[in-house]
C-alpha cells in the first residue's frame, strides 16, 4: 500500500532467546480504523509500542516501521521525540493511570502543544478548550482547570484522546482504549474515535481483544497469534468468512445468544510469561 | 497504592495534625526555631563571656547554672541552637538532594549508572554509621564543617535507596510512559512526571532523619571531632559537662536540648507519615469520629 500513513513491515522483536514478534506486517491508511485482535501475549501491545519506537531494554529488533518516509526504529532519540506526540500518538487502556494525577487537564493538554508546535500560553489554552469540546467534555472552559480525579472514567479517556490528538498527529495507536470502561461508556468512546478518524483523516490502530468492539468500528482487521499476524483483511470478510482456523476459533469462542454451551478453549499459550510488562526506556 | 494527589494529601493533613504528639512536636520544634532565630535578644548573657562565678548551680541570674569557665549555660544553649539546628537542617536538605538525585538517576536510567550508584550506597551501608562518620571526620580533621561533611557522607545512601525504589515503581506507570510517547525528553519525564509523585515518602524520611542527623552531629562534637571550643555547640557542651560530673547542670541542660529537638522532629516525621499514608490517615479519622 503506497498511501499508508504508517506501515509496519516484517517487524521482529526478541528479548534474549524469546522471539516476541516474528515478522509482523500491518499498514494503516488515513481515515481508516485498523483493528488488531488476538489473545493476551500474542504481541498486540508490543506491536503498538514498537510502532512508536518504544521497545524494551535489551531487545533486538529487525524490520521497518515507516512513518512519513522515515524508519522509526532507526531514528536517534532526539528525532524520535520530535515525531512522538506530533505525528503519532497513543491512548492507553486505563485512563485512571495514564493521566498525571497532580497536573491539571489543561497543563497536560497544553504542555506538548507548546513544546512541539511552539504555541504561546493563551493560544495553547484556547486550543485545549477547543479540543475538550471536540471530545465532548461538557463545560470545556471550566474543565481545563480540573484534575484527572475529578472526572469519570469515560471522561478521562476522552481527555486522554484529546491529549493524544492535541498536536494533530496522523496516526493514533489506541491500546485497548475501552477495556477499562463499562459498556455504555465504551460505545461513546468508540463513536468518538470513529468520528475523529473520519473527520480528521486519522489512521487508527485499535488494539483490542474484544471482537465486539472490533466489529463496531474497525474497517480492517488483523488477527495476531504468537507474534505473527495470521490473518488480515477488511472487517466484513475476516469476521464473516475467516480463512485462518485461529480466527474461526476466536469467533466461535464469542458467547452468542443465551445458550448453555460453554465457549470452546483455544489450544496454545502465549510465548513468554509476564509478557505484558511495559517496556523500559533508557537515556 | 495510587500516586498521591496534592489535593488529597492536603485534605488529610488536618486529622493527623490534631494528634497530641503532633501538636507537642510542632510546638517544641517551632519554639526551638524561634529561640535559634532570636537568641541574641533572648539570651541573658554573652555566651562566651566568662564573667560569672564558676560552676554556679542553677539560680537567679543564671537559671541553668554556669560552666567551669563561668559562662551562662542558658545563654550558651540558646546560641547553640543557632549552630546545631541550622546545620542539621542544612545537612538533611543536602543529603536529601544528593541522595535523592543519585537515587532518582539510578532508578530511572537503571543499567550500569544505577548499579554503580547503588553499590556505592551499599558500601556506605556496610559500615556502622557512627564509626564511619568518626573515621571520615577524623581523616578530614576536627572541625564543624568536616563533621557536617562526614554526616553527609553516611546519610545520603538511605535517601538514594528509598528514592530509587519509588522511582522504579513510578517509572512503569502509564502516565510516565505516556509522557515519553508525547515526545518529551527523559529528563523532563523524570522531573515532571516521576519526582513530584515520589516526594511524599522522601520528605517523611527527611523529617525523621533530622533527629538522627542532630544526634550524629552532636555526637561527633561530643567526641571532639566537631565544634571546637569556645563555640557553643550542644555536643561539645555535654562533653565538657562530663569533666565536671558533680555539677550535673553543665551536661544535663544541653543534653535536654538535644533530646527535645530530636523528639520534636521525630513526632513531626511520624505525623507527616501518618498524614501521607492513606491507611493510617483513615484509622485516625475513624478514631476521631
Amino acid at each position: 500500500m503506497t498511501s499508508s500513513a504508517l506501515s509496519v513491515e516484517d517487524l521482529r522483536v526478541s528479548i534474549g532467546e524469546q522471539e516476541i514478534l516474528r515478522g509482523v506486517d500491518i499498514a494503516l491508511a488515513p481515515g481508516r480504523v485498523h483493528g488488531l485482535a488476538g489473545e493476551s501475549g500474542s504481541g498486540k501491545t508490543m506491536t503498538g509500542l514498537a510502532a512508536l519506537g518504544l521497545l524494551p531494554h535489551g531487545s533486538r529488533t529487525a524490520g521497518r516501521v515507516t512513518l512519513g518516509g522515515r524508519n522509526l526504529l532507526d531514528l536517534p532519540q532526539r528525532e524520535l521525540n520530535k515525531v512522538r506526540g506530533r505525528e503519532i500518538a497513543m491512548v492507553f487502556q486505563d485512563p485512571a493511570t495514564s493521566l498525571h494525577p497532580m497536573l491539571t487537564i489543561g497543563r497536560q493538554l497544553t504542555e506538548h502543544m507548546r513544546h512541539h508546535l511552539g504555541l504561546g500560553r493563551a493560544e495553547a489554552r484556547a486550543r485545549a478548550i477547543d479540543l475538550l469540546g471536540q471530545v465532548r467534555i461538557p463545560g470545556p472552559a471550566a474543565a481545563v482547570d480540573r484534575y484527572p480525579h475529578q472526572f469519570s472514567g469515560g471522561m478521562r479517556q476522552r481527555v486522554a484522546i484529546a491529549i493524544a490528538l492535541a498536536c494533530g498527529p496522523k496516526v493514533l495507536i489506541a491500546d485497548e482504549p475501552t477495556t477499562a470502561l463499562d459498556v455504555t461508556v465504551q460505545a461513546g468512546v468508540l463513536r468518538l474515535l470513529r468520528g475523529l478518524c473520519d473527520d480528521l483523516g486519522l489512521a487508527v490502530l485499535l488494539v483490542t481483544h474484544d471482537l465486539g468492539v472490533m466489529s463496531a468500528v474497525a474497517d480492517d482487521v488483523s488477527v495476531m497469534k504468537d507474534g505473527l499476524v495470521v490473518e488480515t483483511g477488511p472487517r466484513g470478510r475476516v469476521l464473516r468468512e475467516p480463512d485462518h482456523p485461529y480466527t474461526r476459533a476466536l469467533l466461535d469462542a464469542l458467547p452468542r445468544e443465551p445458550s448453555a454451551a460453554r465457549p470452546g478453549v483455544i489450544p496454545g499459550t502465549p510465548p513468554v510469561e509476564g509478557f505484558d510488562a511495559l517496556p523500559k526506556e533508557g537515556s | 497504592m495510587r500516586p498521591h494527589s496534592g489535593i488529597r494529601v492536603l485534605s488529610r493533613l488536618p486529622e493527623a495534625w490534631r494528634q497530641p504528639l503532633a501538636v507537642v512536636g510542632g510546638v517544641v520544634a517551632v519554639a526551638w526555631l524561634l529561640i535559634a532565630a532570636a537568641a541574641p535578644l533572648l539570651a541573658p548573657h554573652d555566651p562566651l563571656a566568662q564573667d560569672l562565678p564558676r560552676l554556679a548551680s542553677p539560680g537567679p541570674g543564671h537559671w541553668f547554672g554556669t560552666d567551669q569557665l563561668g559562662r551562662d549555660i542558658l545563654s550558651r544553649i540558646m546560641y547553640g541552637a543557632r549552630v546545631s539546628i541550622p546545620l542539621t537542617l542544612l545537612l538533611v536538605v543536602l543529603s536529601l538532594l544528593i541522595g535523592g538525585a543519585l537515587g532518582a538517576c539510578a532508578g530511572y536510567f537503571g543499567r550500569w549508572v544505577g548499579e554503580g550508584i547503588m553499590r556505592l550506597a551499599d558500601l556506605v551501608f556496610a559500615f556502622p554509621t557512627v564509626i564511619l562518620a568518626m573515621v571520615v571526620a577524623a581523616a578530614l580533621g576536627a572541625s564543624l564543617t568536616n563533621a557536617v561533611l562526614a554526616v553527609l557522607i553516611v546519610a545520603w545512601p538511605s535517601y538514594a535507596r528509598v528514592t530509587r525504589g519509588l522511582v522504579l515503581g513510578m517509572r512503569e506507570r502509564e502516565f510516565v510512559l505516556s509522557g515519553r510517547l508525547l515526545g518529551f525528553s527523559a529528563w523532563r519525564s523524570l522531573r515532571v512526571d516521576v519526582l513530584p509523585n515520589v516526594t511524599g515518602p522522601i520528605l517523611v524520611l527527611a523529617t525523621l532523619d533530622i533527629g538522627t542527623a542532630l544526634l550524629l552531629l552532636s555526637g561527633l562534637s561530643f567526641l571532639g571531632l566537631g565544634a571546637k571550643p569556645p563555640s557553643a555547640e550542644w555536643g561539645a557542651m555535654v562533653a565538657s559537662g562530663v569533666e565536671v560530673f558533680d555539677s550535673w547542670w553543665v551536661a544535663t541542660f544541653p543534653g535536654l536540648a538535644i533530646l527535645t529537638v530530636v523528639l520534636a522532629f521525630n513526632f513531626l516525621g511520624d505525623t507527616l507519615r501518618d498524614a501521607l499514608d492513606p491507611r493510617t490517615a483513615r484509622a485516625i479519622k475513624e478514631r476521631a469520629l
